[in-house]
């Protein structure tokens, strides 16, 4: 087998795409430039009521802009597409766009659905009217594809903890030297420091970070949603003591608390198991106070209503805690839990720690920002006219408050799943929590970092690939606050 | 104003109490203990071993006690061998137990004896922090003019060519954390495989000899992520002030659009970015600690690291104290200075 190039076959678009790269960059520049210097538009209003601007110039920088930047969009697909169908003999490029080729369908089926229905969608379908927004989700939507069919082995070429002997920091496209039967013929983006394959690593990792970060955010919002808004809205001695718990585990450095936390030392102790049913208990109360609230005036159907989501919450949440028939399980003392017949998952205790300790990081942030909003709206007509129509507390709280609050908490539900993301690449790049050969992004970067004058490859895909899920969620979240902004 | 500092400063007291209560509890659980007793004496110690080692060192005493002893307000524990010999946290090599006195905490300057660096943990504290200052020193020159000139462009004219390009560079700023920036900086402009080779891959040199080629790349990569942070929050307030009436009233009687901008919109439109400067504090830190452990800076970031990483309980507590001191004293620093920046705010 020969080695692959970058482009392979396709090289005839690379000067192209330079090209229409450069132009691009050339005339960001240039628009810059006039905006600064040229005189702003003059309209003219025409007799029969069109406008007229008289800035051709700008008009025609606007234009080089536009076309060089679809030019370039036209060349990366071009790329893709190429790729697709001739897959390896367009190079490495080809060959990891034919790899991704399910992402690719389901991104488009994703946006034709999308664009088809937007404006039966709400918010969602709004998102599609902001290219900002569009970019982002775009970018978000890709590596969630990306670890879902990952997780499924659709995308990887081979196993990401599989090492193969004489692959030990090969450059990218290098092809294996023994190659066996339904073996993927190269490493596409090379080997790292033991073998192993790089872009199969960089996809896997994607799905760890698709698993953990969206519902450890989740976990924390509820955590911060059902103290929050009791502490704006009561005020008083609940919110100042909340509040200095709040400001507590704000002041405390997080990758302290980190090193602190997420030891297997402290795994041992059994902390993390305490802090993890404290913790996630917090969405069983907010889904029985949100129905009881809801549906207290109607006994006969909250009853049996509230003891099946109870029943099946508390399933869950004892099953999640409990590992192997205990809660705790230390050497000196045991408590027990979910009989093993009963228990749905184990959690493995690294992967718990990391999740409890992201949780408890972000919490206490979103506790603030859901207390200054319940603060702000309790003030409302709508929340006095509630009150004088006597409805409880908890009601007024969940059912008037909390939905008018959703706008600045679904944009920082974006932001704050990157910081999550963030975050575990930070636990993964000290090499806390996860297993030293777990092909997280951030325990893949920590590996490649220390030959990083020698090799590039190892550490630059998964930094890349971090970065660029981080900027999607915060150009998603800037798209939706533009878009619920318009409202 | 007298009353509010004074009722912020027993906060500040109540917090770090809590805190270093917390981190005493967590280093004082006893596999972490274990740990310490096994990287100090040999990694092949029995179990009885561990607990003699233990029992000697006053580890074994119940945490609020050893806590108390920590801070100074209750005497020391002291060890007495068979053959007489009297072992004590105050008792320093070469002084007689006699001599030393029976209480040794933070209330009387005593901040402990570091196990990784077999130092005083004060003078570890001191030297990492003055390397750690230089560091953050010129981070903040390069970040916050740099930050606030970005701001101000971009949110001079809303939706302009300038603001969307800026805004666009803040946003990839703040998705990028250090580790990330960090291993791109190193690979472009230090690898041998790019060759490039403009700066260097490492800061260990910057501890004696700071120069632009070994120190620019960790202050940039510090300084690049809360850049973005500072330059959306300075555009934010900048277009709020743009719209504002007084604005619209000089544009209107024709003063020059670099005029309104400098004299008129400038002064009010940084105080907001002033209290996201000081809140930033805490979140260098980290950056600090990614950045001296990736460029292998040896200062308070990287000495947190190998504290933690082994267990150096009085380091460890030295270093949350100030950690936590930095964290609070910008707070307050943030709502006092919040207060005389602008006057249509008064604390009662």
């Amino acid at each position: 087998m020969e080695p692959l190039t970058w482009t392979g076959s396709i090289a005839f678009l690379n000067p192209l795409l330079a090209l229409a790269l450069g132009l691009m960059a050339l005339s960001i520049v240039v628009w810059m430039l006039a905006s600064i210097v040229l005189p702003e538009d003059q309209m003219t209003v025409n007799p029969d009521g069109t406008l007229t601007s008289s800035s051709s110039v700008r008009n025609l920088i606007q234009a080089a802009l536009r076309y060089s930047f679809l030019a370039s969009v036209a060349l990366a697909v071009a790329y893709i597409v190429l790729g697709i169908v001739m897959g390896t003999s367009a190079g490495i490029i080809g060959a990891i766009a034919q790899q991704f080729l399910p992402v690719w369908l389901s991104l488009i089926i994703l946006y034709a659905m999308s664009i088809a229905f937007k404006r039966k969608l709400g918010l969602y379908g709004k998102l599609f009217d902001s290219p900002i927004g569009m970019i982002g989700f775009g970018l978000v939507m890709f590596w969630v594809f990306t670890g879902i069919f990952g997780a499924l082995d659709l995308i990887v070429t081979h196993d990401p903890l599989a090492q193969i002997s004489g692959m030990k920091n090969k450059v990218p496209g290098t092809p294996l030297p023994n190659l066996e039967d339904g073996q993927y013929a190269w490493y596409l983006l090379g080997g790292d420091n033991l073998a192993r394959d790089v872009f199969s690593r960089m996809v896997k990792g994607a799905w760890i970070v698709v698993q953990i970060a969206p519902l450890a955010t989740m976990f924390a919002f509820m955590v911060g949603i059902t103290l929050g808004l009791p502490a704006g809205y009561y005020g008083g001695r609940l919110d100042t003591l909340l509040s200095f718990l709040a400001n507590l585990i704000l002041a405390f450095p997080v990758i302290l608390l980190f090193y602190l936390l997420v030891t297997p030392e402290i795994v041992a102790t059994g902390v993390p198991n305490y802090m993890a049913a404290v913790l996630f208990i917090f969405p069983i109360i907010f889904l029985g106070v949100l129905l009881n609230s809801r549906y207290y005036t109607r006994p006969n159907f909250r009853t049996p209503l509230l003891i099946g989501v109870l029943g099946v919450a508390l399933w869950l949440y004892l099953s999640l805690i409990s590992t192997g028939g205990y809660i705790i399980n230390t050497d000196s003392y045991s408590i027990w839990g979910l009989p093993t017949y009963l228990d749905l998952f184990n959690i493995p205790g690294g992967i718990l720690v990391v999740f409890v300790s992201v949780v408890f990081v972000n919490s206490p942030t979103v506790f603030r920002i859901v207390r200054g909003l319940a603060l702000d709206i309790k003030t409302r007509d709508y929340v006095a006219a509630a009150q004088t129509r006597g409805e409880g507390p908890w009601y007024i709280m969940l059912w008037e408050i909390l939905p008018n609050a959703r706008g600045p908490l679904i944009v920082d539900f974006c932001l704050r799943i990157g910081y999550t993301t963030i975050l575990l690449g930070t636990l993964g790049f000290f090499g806390l929590g996860l297993p030293p050969e777990s092909p997280d992004w951030g325990s893949t970067i920590n590996e490649g970092r220390k030959l990083l004058s020698i090799y590039l490859h190892p550490a630059l895909p998964p930094a890349l690939a971090l970065l660029s899920l981080v900027l999607g969620l915060n150009l998603l979240a800037d798209g939706l606050r533009e878009e619920s902004l318009k409202d | 104003m007298g009353l509010f500092i004074l009722r912020r400063v027993g906060i500040m007291l109540l917090t770090a109490l809590c805190l270093t209560f917390l981190v005493f509890f967590l280093t004082n659980l006893y596999p972490n203990l274990e740990k310490l007793a096994k990287t100090q004496g040999n990694f092949r110690m029995s179990d009885e071993q561990v607990e003699s080692f233990l029992e000697k060192g006053g580890y074994l005493q119940s945490t609020p006690i050893k806590y108390g002893e920590w801070l100074g307000v209750l005497p020391s524990y002291r060890h007495t061998d068979e053959d007489g010999t009297v072992q004590g946290r105050c008792i320093l090599p070469g002084k007689s137990a006699e001599e030393s006195p029976n209480f040794c905490g933070i209330l009387q300057g005593y901040w402990g004896y570091s196990t990784v660096f077999k130092e005083e943990v004060s003078t570890v504290v001191g030297n990492r922090l003055a390397l750690t200052g230089r560091l953050m020193f010129w981070v903040m020159l390069l970040m916050v003019p740099s930050a606030l000139i970005l701001g101000i462009l971009a949110g001079m004219k809303e939706g302009s060519a300038t603001d969307r390009t800026l805004s666009t560079f803040a946003i990839t700023t703040t998705a990028t954390p250090e580790y990330v920036s960090g291993v791109i900086f190193i690979a472009i402009f230090t690898s041998s495989a790019v060759g490039l080779k403009w700066f260097k891959g490492t800061a260990t040199q910057a501890m004696e000899n700071p120069t632009f080629e070994n120190f620019f790349l960790p202050v940039l990569t510090i300084a690049l992520y809360g850049m973005g942070y500072i330059a959306r929050m300075t555009r934010a307030s900048m277009t709020e002030v743009m719209t504002a009436q007084y604005i619209r009233t000089a544009r209107l009687k024709g003063v020059s659009f670099p005029n309104i901008v400098m004299k008129h919109a400038l002064r009010n439109a940084l105080i907001a970015p002033f209290t996201v400067i000081m809140l930033q504090f805490p979140w260098l830190l980290n950056g600090v600690v990614i950045v001296e452990t990736l460029f292998n800076y040896k200062g308070f970031g990287w000495a947190l690291v190998q504290a933690a990483g082994n267990n150096d309980i009085q380091l460890l507590l030295a270093i949350s104290v100030v950690s936590v001191f930095v964290v609070l004293v910008t707070q307050l620093i943030s709502d006092i200075g919040y207060v005389y920046l602008n006057p249509r705010i008064r604390i009662s």
